[in-house]
């Protein structure tokens, strides 16, 4: 009768020390990867070369998705909205939508699944191919060589995709709305641009994108690099690279909005 | 004791009393090695006894529970980051698996070091890189990607990388392990060969004795986390502990038993043990 009850508290508590620890670790992980300027003329070609891989090849994904999402609200605005008669004020309705809630979160659910499920691939392979200990035993550390540029990368693209997922998105709404279903072009734009306000919308639609850039590249990178170095351990930490930062980015949302639209 | 090259002044490396533990294993229980200047020195013992562990120990990639491991004069396990970082650059490590770039071609994977630490003109370490790919042997293997070389090949130009920063130390974790035999000799050749131009010192961690003695100047045999003997390849060939005939002769049953510990064998099969009494008494 004791020893469950002792057992279940153990593991609580072994649960607690290893969440605890890790969370440690991570955070002196990301300070050894970003304390200290990086060298320009060393720094800026592998910045560039991960932004490319991390941001420019999400690019399809992002765009493709806008659209997909900016259609589904043209046509959802549309029926509820044409029932009480305001079915100009889609515009206003899809432009908000993308820019306040989906454009920054499902960038960064696309972003954890296609970008950072990559990321912590192929760090984790780095790691299980010993290229990283080789790094070190070169005299270069891995942490400033591998890991900044590409937290980085993630960091720069994801806002941007952000805003292209937006843009695209309202394209989409406008392509329904005014194309499709003849809601009159000068008041889907008119209304659009009366409702939008830039720094209470698209500002802070920009400052939840960049949250979740830190959220889902450090997630990535330091999941990677702490993967057990086996094809187990690092098909692991992939899942639990898209796992965390949908959760992560899901619960920051909630925390972000109530802070940015809640009144308080 | 004045001819034990173990106590000579101009020792590169000298590991004292080391303790690790690595989860409840003790590692090494109290060892002691010492690495002269200029000498090819090789570690050797049955696998998972932590050869490759010792390696890292002096690389500083572990830290030791307790001892010291001075490198060049430097203690390793205090050094700040930035100095181990230094003190890294005049070392070379060749990984079992070559831990070659995959990514970049095997110019790039030589040239990787010098981009990183030096300043050097693109025509120089063009130069560099081929004259380093020319002493391994694969000069024309310049533009192959990691993927599409052997074995061989792979560690060789791992090797070839490990030296282009002309270090002053170069450490082998089981250079000879699953190579064909042309490729073993090719690795002997280049490991001596290294060894006498560039007067570099060496560590080599194998569990493959001709080659290792055949090369080495001296050798530890390190079994249990222990140092179980050390010396030339004469003296340890004419060794009087078992434990060190049985691994130079690879003898499947000694001081190291043929089974790894297990419960009573009545208890593992289930039987009864009045069982097994009967049939001992049977025909």
């Amino acid at each position: 009768m004791t020893r469950p009850m002792t057992d279940r508290l153990a593991s609580l508590g072994r649960g607690g020390i290893n969440t605890v620890g890790s969370l440690g670790r991570s955070g002196v992980f990301l300070w050894r990867a970003l304390a200290g300027i990086p060298r320009p003329r060393v720094g800026f070609p592998l910045l560039v070369a991960q932004i490319y891989s991390v941001g420019v090849l999400s690019l399809a994904i992002v765009v493709v998705s806008g659209l997909f999402i900016g259609m589904v609200l043209g046509l959802q605005g549309y029926t509820i909205l044409s029932d009480y008669g305001s079915e100009q004020a889609i515009g206003q309705m899809v432009a908000l939508t993308l820019v306040r809630e989906l454009g920054p979160v499902v960038t960064a659910l696309l972003f954890a699944g296609r970008a950072g499920s990559s990321l912590t691939a192929e760090i984790g392979l780095m790691k299980a191919t010993e290229q990283l200990s080789s790094m070190e035993m070169m005299g270069v550390d891995p942490l400033r060589r591998v890991i900044a540029p590409r937290f980085w990368a993630g960091f720069i693209s994801l806002p941007v995709l952000a805003v292209i997922f937006s843009v695209v998105g309202i394209w989409g709404g406008m392509l329904v709305g005014v194309q499709w279903l003849g809601v009159f072009e000068g008041a889907f734009w008119s209304n659009m641009q009366s409702a939008v306000d830039f720094g209470d919308d698209v500002l802070n639609g920009v400052i939840k994108s960049l949250v979740f850039g830190v959220v889902c590249s450090w997630i990535a990178v330091f999941q990677g690099y702490d993967c057990v170095p086996t094809s187990a351990g690092i098909s692991s930490a992939t899942t639990k690279t898209v796992v965390y930062s949908s959760l992560a980015v899901l619960g920051l949302d909630f925390v972000l909005t109530a802070v940015m639209f809640g009144g308080f | 004791m004045e001819n034990d090259p173990f106590m000579a002044s101009s020792d590169y490396i000298t590991l004292k009393n080391i303790v690790f533990t690595r989860g409840q294993r003790r590692i090494f229980n109290d060892v002691s090695v010492t690495v002269p200047k200029g000498k090819i020195t090789a570690i050797m013992g049955p696998s998972g006894t932590g050869k490759t562990t010792l390696l890292r120990l002096i690389g500083g990639q572990l830290k030791p529970d307790r001892g010291t491991v001075t490198v060049a004069g430097h203690n390793v396990p205090e050094l700040s980051r930035k100095a181990l970082y230094r003190l890294r650059e005049r070392m070379g490590m060749l990984f079992q698996s070559g831990a070659l770039f995959t990514g970049i071609t095997v110019f790039e994977n030589v040239a990787f070091p010098l981009r990183v630490h030096t300043r050097l003109p693109e025509e120089m370490i063009r130069d560099v890189v081929l004259m380093k790919l020319e002493a391994v042997g694969l000069r024309g293997a310049r533009d192959l990607m990691p993927a599409e070389l052997s074995g061989g090949m792979t560690r060789r130009v791992a090797l070839a990388r490990s030296i282009a920063m002309d270090p002053e130390l170069i450490m082998y974790d089981e250079p000879f392990a699953g190579q064909d035999p042309i490729a073993m000799g090719v690795l002997v050749k280049l490991i001596r060969e290294l060894n006498e131009t560039m007067g570099l010192t060496s560590v080599l961690v194998s569990h493959d004795v001709p080659e290792s003695l055949s090369i080495c100047h001296h050798a530890c045999i390190i079994s249990d986390g222990k140092i179980v003997g050390q010396g030339t390849p004469d003296e340890l060939r004419n060794h009087p502990s078992d434990k060190v005939q049985q691994f130079l002769n690879g003898h499947p049953d000694g001081p190291v038993p043929f089974h790894y510990p297990a419960p009573d064998a009545l208890v593992d099969w289930e039987l009864p043990a009045a069982l097994t009494a009967e049939e001992d008494l049977g025909p």
